[in-house]
């Protein structure tokens, strides 16, 4: 008996230093974005300042173009949620539900190029987006992500998992398929899509790579390109520098909060079937 | 004749519902990859209209550039580093994770919250905790030791960028885990105790062998990130000190849009493609095919 107490003990005590690991950071960033103190760099360190203050936040909005890449960034990450729910929904309840020539080969044609790594696609993708003069537009920097494999495979698993017999009836009315889609299937679905909704909106949000190369001038930068900007071409100042990257972490560090559950789940899924 | 005319119906309604996903992914996807094979071959610069045909020249050229040498070695060192050391914390905290400990919510939403951070913010959080006077330093310097300055040190900037990897991807895989661990039986550990196995004999007879599906999810998610690190290298090092930093898929980004050479990208990109399908193509040899 005494020997699981001291068990658990022990597990608590990994817990609790793990918890510290994961999370310090975060919070020593935050005590430095309402540090009053410009120069940082002060040693020894202090964990907390001496005097608080709220004016690094303010200087983000008023100093930076901050608000111009929020505004990028949110309509990114907006538009590119909406169409992956959408288009990924209705490709998979065409796999999941009808039935085509060629749908399996397409199928298996897509999930393969999941095996294709991203970095061979950069240099190929920003020609053809040059060509159409594309480079440092809204079209250049949404086009690609409008909808991704992996959500259409996720909303046809989804979908499978529904009953038959609940299409049956409104075919046999003479129901389109659109209808069905639109009235039978989505209404049951919503975990699914809110999975699919909450992946893409954190993966638009923290995108870096693709932004940073098809983005030439300021006033195109998302969020995260606009900081490592900051974070680069500067002689940094830490408390704004930190300013900003707790006012970027804040949208999907709420999501993940409220939607926890969705989180766990998709992740559980995609780990069971990899 | 009536069931033809449905079918008919319901392929072009299929068609109707797959098309725009189709050709976003042949504009996208499936045209680049020929086409990254394509312009490897051509002296591709974006500065100047002539691209001459120049055969296998940029991969010669790849493998007589020292830069590119390191930053094949810099990846594989990454890339071992990282994928075990995550996979094996991952697995070991879920196990943690899965007694029936109180709290496990509050552990399991820290443990996960690096992993939705956008990267350029971790990175930058770190940048300042590997500094000199940062707070690396600062804890070392409470028990006596006194650090260097991990970013600009060539020795130790590597290795400083792996760790920050192991933080923010750990959490997330213990969630894939903590899934896998809640599948199996738990008449299995039953059994075990029965015959007096312990935690460690559990941990090592029952858990790793049933999570093996899991195992081969993460090792290969894991392998295919670590062997393309970007965000992290342009953020905390852009490649430096002296290139110790430089990752492949770094080289690419500044061969092909900071010199504009994107021939010779595309080739490096090619080159490192072909070394991400060995290594995944690897683990399917160790993990046998009913794991997954």
């Amino acid at each position: 008996m005494k020997k699981i107490k001291l068990q658990k003990l022990l597990f608590y005590g990994v817990l609790l230093l793990m918890t510290f690991i994961y999370i310090g950071p975060f919070l020593f960033s935050l005590s430095i974005s309402f540090n009053a103190e410009q120069d940082v760099f002060s040693w020894p360190i202090k964990l907390i300042p001496d005097e608080w203050t709220l004016d690094n936040y303010q200087r983000v909005w008023r100093d930076l173009p901050f608000g111009q890449w929020l505004f990028n960034s949110i309509a990114i990450t907006i538009v590119q949620t909406i169409t992956n729910v959408f288009f990924a929904s209705l490709a998979g309840f065409a796999f999941a539900r009808l039935e085509f020539p060629g749908k399996n080969i397409i199928f298996a044609v897509l999930l393969g190029s999941l095996m294709i790594p991203g970095i061979i696609l950069l240099v190929p993708k920003f020609i053809i987006l040059n060509e159409f003069y594309l480079i440092n537009t809204y079209a250049g920097l949404m086009l690609p992500g409008l909808v991704t494999v992996v959500n259409i495979f996720l909303m046809k698993q989804f979908f499978e998992t529904i009953p038959k017999d609940l299409e049956e009836a409104a075919l046999i009315d003479g129901c389109s398929y659109f209808r069905i889609f639109w009235q039978i299937f989505l209404p049951v679905s919503k975990p699914a899509l809110a999975a699919v909704a909450i992946y893409t909106f954190q993966g638009s949000w923290n995108e870096f790579m693709w932004p940073v190369i098809v983005t030439t001038t300021r006033d195109m930068f998302t969020l995260p390109v606009g900081m490592a900007f900051l974070k680069n071409e500067f002689s940094v100042q830490w408390p704004l520098l930190m300013a900003g990257t707790i006012l970027i972490s804040l949208p999907t560090l709420a999501i993940f909060l409220f939607f926890q559950k969705y989180f766990v789940q998709g992740v559980a899924s995609a780990g069971l079937k990899g | 004749m009536k069931l033809t005319a449905k079918r008919k119906e319901q392929a072009r309604t299929a068609y109707l519902f797959i098309g725009f996903p189709l050709i976003l992914f042949l504009v996208f996807t499936f045209f680049p990859i020929i086409f990254a094979f394509y312009i490897s071959f051509y002296d591709w610069n974006l500065l100047i209209p002539d691209k001459p045909f120049v055969g296998l020249a940029n991969y010669f050229e790849l493998f007589q550039d020292r830069v590119f040498l390191i930053s094949i070695k810099n990846t594989l060192v990454y890339t071992i580093g990282v994928v075990p050391i995550q996979t094996l914390l991952a697995l070991v905290l879920a196990f943690i994770m899965n007694q029936k400990l109180r709290g496990r919510a509050f552990f399991r939403l820290a443990f996960y919250i690096p992993a939705v951070t956008s990267s350029v913010v971790t990175s930058i959080i770190f940048v300042w905790i590997y500094s000199k006077p940062g707070l690396l330093n600062y804890l070392l310097s409470l028990i006596g030791v006194e650090g260097t300055d991990y970013l600009t040190n060539p020795g130790t900037a590597l290795f400083a960028i792996m760790a920050l990897n192991i933080w923010t991807t750990s959490g997330y895989f213990m969630i894939s885990f903590l899934a896998g661990l809640q599948s199996i039986p738990q008449t299995l550990y039953e059994a075990a105790k029965i015959d007096g196995a312990n935690q460690w004999q559990q941990f090592w007879k029952i858990t790793v062998p049933m999570v093996r599906p899991v195992t081969y999810f993460v090792v290969v998610l894991g392998l295919i990130g670590c062997f393309q690190v970007f965000d992290q290298i342009y953020v905390m090092s852009s490649g430096g000190p002296v290139n110790s930093t430089t990752t492949m898929s770094y080289f690419t980004y500044n061969n092909s849009f900071k010199f504009f050479r994107l021939g010779y990208g595309a080739a490096s990109a090619v080159v490192l493609a072909f070394i991400i399908f060995g290594a995944t193509a690897m683990q399917k040899k160790y993990f046998p095919s009913e794991a997954y």
